[in-house]
């Protein structure tokens, strides 16, 4: 049941025109931050409050959403988000990856691989990738203009030489189409190669910061690296106990208090779609 | 010949400024020129500006009149009125100067402050280093300094290095202040060797000679610079 | 001979001072170029000028025919990057106090497109030794080295792109009086053998006449004498310079 009093997807007109009219920009300057009016939300900043002015903008009454969290559907936060959604906009929400055509997400993007009759929409905390580096603001701003981005491989010069690895494991910064440098927000490093010629558009929106930007369809994504120590997608050496998946990301799980580990596939639709384990089996 | 040096009219007069800006003439009108192969030592009683003399021909000091050309490289340039930069390449290929004392660089060994000019030059490094080492050798500077900075050494010992330094290259202009001021005899027999053998090979010498039977020795004429009257 | 840059009739005022009165200024390849002068005499800020960090209000400042002040950010960045190098006074505003030594040398090479971390490190460990800093300290954090360590880093680090140009600003500023001599020697040497031209600020008469073929003397905003550096010292002209030889303590 669509809640009365509220325009179509919670913002009005005009707040989602200027949006997409950003959004526009963003896919015409893959991965440049491009500022926006973001507006207070019904619930507080780090919860996802640029992430949803994202779709609010471009959901239509014929989307069919999905909301993950860390990969799953069924936390707090992306219940929330979706019910909150069903009720401004009465679009169908789903747990099924394939059936959505908007997918909102927290620190993941889902094992399957998406379509281009898909976007992508993440929330995101911090969109500077510099800012650890360089606390003047105006001064990454420069940086992006001029693509001054020796001090990020500074970084993970680093992270080498003192660590004998880079040693980033999320929100590993990547490079759009050779010219931007981009957080691809908190997701873990394991799935930066899906952003890579992604078929599926893919919106950022960080709504505290009030920065969006994009990475459209079938945009050269790298993550940076250098020759001699290339990007390696890490993920724990272990298999799903519930699905038996050695290729999907996993959490960890600790069940007893003897420190027992269990690993879980964190995207649960992927997970659910695949025939359980046999007790027997191997 | 062609002098490989000469003089035109040169005048120089210091202004001091700090002392109510009083002039004091030192040199009028001086024309000497010295042919390659020639060694003509400056005479006068001190005081008289034959060191400013020296220094004008080097372009240290800067004239108040006149010229001083040197033949560098197939023509005549004055180093009164050419840019630093034409009167750092006149220095470099042409025109050598061996002053009274050794201006120190900081932790730069002996063998090398001898060899740099030659490298300046286009020579290679060991080459340079060779030469110069054997040239300290000759001047009798026991080969133990040669890799010691010579800040420590005494006024004969840098002496020589200066002597080292300014003869290595072979310039074709050579000015020479006092070059044996505080050498022993057999140095001083080393230093008449080496001019004449610079002589031989064309050499333009002009130098001050305070030991006049050095002077005598190695002179082909004297250039009599006299105090000027009017001098404050 | 074209020269490198060449600066004419740079005006600048801050107020009732003129920083910059009509200074024209020519450096070529290769060529140490000394601007003395006492605080105040414009000289860091005739530097920052032709460096491009800050407009004249009137004049031009040509690098290799280009206009450096109407060249746009992003080239003067890259001229910054590749042709130039800055050395700061004050170490601290030229290093990364943060980064290891290693990285801050390698910075300018990541900057210029380096990605072969070995390389790099093997490039970075050449520099330190160049510099006279064991290549063992090279994953140490410079807020750890002595001021005169931080300033030869500092050179590692702005020389190791081998640019052409680099503009010092009182490079042994802040350091002891043999500490300097050390510094002074070891720029002198990289730059005979890199062939670099140098802008070189000092207040140290006795820095400028060991590093410099040519000088400048400053008083004002205006350039009251300039030539070869021992005929400025030896000879000087103007009453202001010779205030300032005569100033000095002999060696």
């Amino acid at each position: 049941m669509i809640e009365q009093g509220y325009n179509f997807g919670y913002l009005d007109e005009n707040t989602k025109r200027m949006i997409r009219r950003a959004l526009l920009k963003a896919v015409a300057l893959p991965g440049y931050q491009v500022p926006f009016g973001s507006r207070e939300m019904p619930l507080p900043y780090g919860w996802g409050t640029g992430g949803i002015q994202l779709t609010a903008s471009v959901i239509g009454p014929d989307d069919t959403l999905k909301v993950i969290d860390q990969g799953a559907d069924d936390t707090t936060n992306a219940v929330s988000i979706r019910r909150f959604f069903h009720r401004v906009t009465g679009v169908a929400t789903t747990e099924r990856t394939a059936e959505a055509t908007i997918i909102q997400t927290r620190h993941r993007v889902p094992e399957a691989t998406l379509g281009e009759h898909q976007i992508l929409v993440y929330q995101v905390p911090m969109p500077e990738p510099l800012f650890r580096l360089e606390p003047r603001v105006a001064e990454t701003r420069r940086m992006h203009a001029l693509a001054d981005y020796g001090l990020m491989h500074v970084k993970l010069y680093e992270d080498i030489a003192r660590h004998g690895a880079v040693t980033t494991s999320y929100n590993y910064p990547v490079m759009v189409n050779q010219r931007y440098l981009m957080s691809p927000s908190p997701i873990p490093a394991f799935d930066n190669p899906k952003l890579d010629r992604m078929p599926a558009l893919q919106l950022f929106g960080a709504g505290r910061e009030k920065r969006l930007y994009a990475v459209p369809p079938y945009t050269p994504v790298r993550s940076l690296d250098f020759e001699d120590h290339p990007f390696v997608p890490v993920r724990a050496d272990a298999a799903c106990v519930i699905c038996g998946s050695r290729a999907s990301y996993l959490d960890e799980l600790i069940v007893d208090d003897g420190g027992t580990r269990h690993f879980v596939c964190s995207d649960t639709d992927y997970c659910a779609s695949r025939p359980p384990l046999q007790e027997d089996a191997a | 010949m062609m002098p490989a040096i000469r003089t035109e009219n040169l005048g120089k007069t210091f202004t001091l400024h700090l002392q109510g800006g009083i002039r004091i003439p030192v040199l009028r009108s001086v024309e000497l020129g010295v042919a390659p192969g020639e060694c003509v030592a400056l005479s006068g009683p001190s005081g008289a500006g034959k060191s400013t003399l020296m220094r004008c021909l080097y372009g240290n000091y800067g004239a108040g009149t006149g010229h001083v050309w040197v033949r560098h490289a197939g023509r005549e340039v004055d180093i009164t009125s050419a840019d630093a930069r034409e009167v750092r390449a006149v220095r470099r290929d042409t025109l050598g100067y061996v002053s009274q004392f050794l201006r120190v660089i900081p932790r730069v060994p002996t063998v090398q402050i001898v060899a740099e000019p030659l490298m300046a030059r286009g020579l290679a490094r060991d080459a340079a280093l060779a030469h110069a080492a054997a040239l300290l050798a000759r001047l009798n500077l026991p080969a133990a300094l040669h890799g010691l900075p010579p800040a420590t050494f005494s006024g004969g010992e840098q002496q020589r290095v200066n002597l080292a330094r300014g003869f290595a290259p072979g310039y074709p202009v050579l000015l020479l202040d006092e070059p044996t001021a505080s050498l022993d005899a057999a140095n001083r027999e080393v230093v008449v060797a080496l001019i004449a053998e610079a002589k031989r090979a064309g050499t333009a010498i002009i130098g001050i000679f305070h030991d006049t039977e050095v002077r005598d020795r190695v002179a082909d004429r004297l250039f009599e610079v006299a105090p000027l009257q009017d001098a404050a | 001979m074209t020269a490198l840059m060449t600066a004419r009739g740079l005006e600048l005022r801050f107020g009732a001072i003129s920083a910059l009165d009509d200074v024209a200024l020519e450096i070529h390849p290769g060529e140490v170029v000394a601007i003395v002068g006492e605080s105040g005499s414009g000289k860091t800020t005739l530097l920052r000028v032709l460096a491009g960090m800050m407009p004249p209000e009137a004049g031009q400042v040509l690098y290799r025919g280009e206009d450096v002040h109407a060249m746009g950010e992003a080239a003067r960045r890259r001229l910054m990057r590749s042709d130039w190098g800055f050395v700061h006074q004050n170490p601290r505003d030229g290093l990364r106090l943060r980064v290891s030594a290693g990285g801050n040398v390698g910075e300018r090479l990541m900057a210029a497109g380096a990605r072969h971390y070995g390389n790099i490190r093997t490039e970075a460990a050449e520099w330190l030794q160049r510099v006279e800093i064991d290549p063992a300290r090279m994953d140490d954090m410079p807020e750890k080295f002595s001021g005169g360590m931080q300033q030869r880093l500092q050179i590692a680090r702005t020389l190791v792109t081998r640019p052409k140009l680099v503009f010092m600003d009182e490079p042994t500023g802040g350091l002891d009086v043999s500490v300097q001599a050390r510094l002074l020697d070891l720029i002198r040497a990289l730059v005979a053998e890199l062939g670099l031209a140098v802008l070189i600020v000092t207040h140290d008469i006795a820095a400028a006449r060991l590093l410099a073929h040519r000088m400048l003397v400053m008083r004002h905003g205006q350039v009251v004498e300039q030539g070869l550096t021992d005929r400025v010292l030896d000879d000087p002209q103007h009453p202001y310079t010779q205030l300032l030889v005569s100033s000095v303590l002999a060696a």
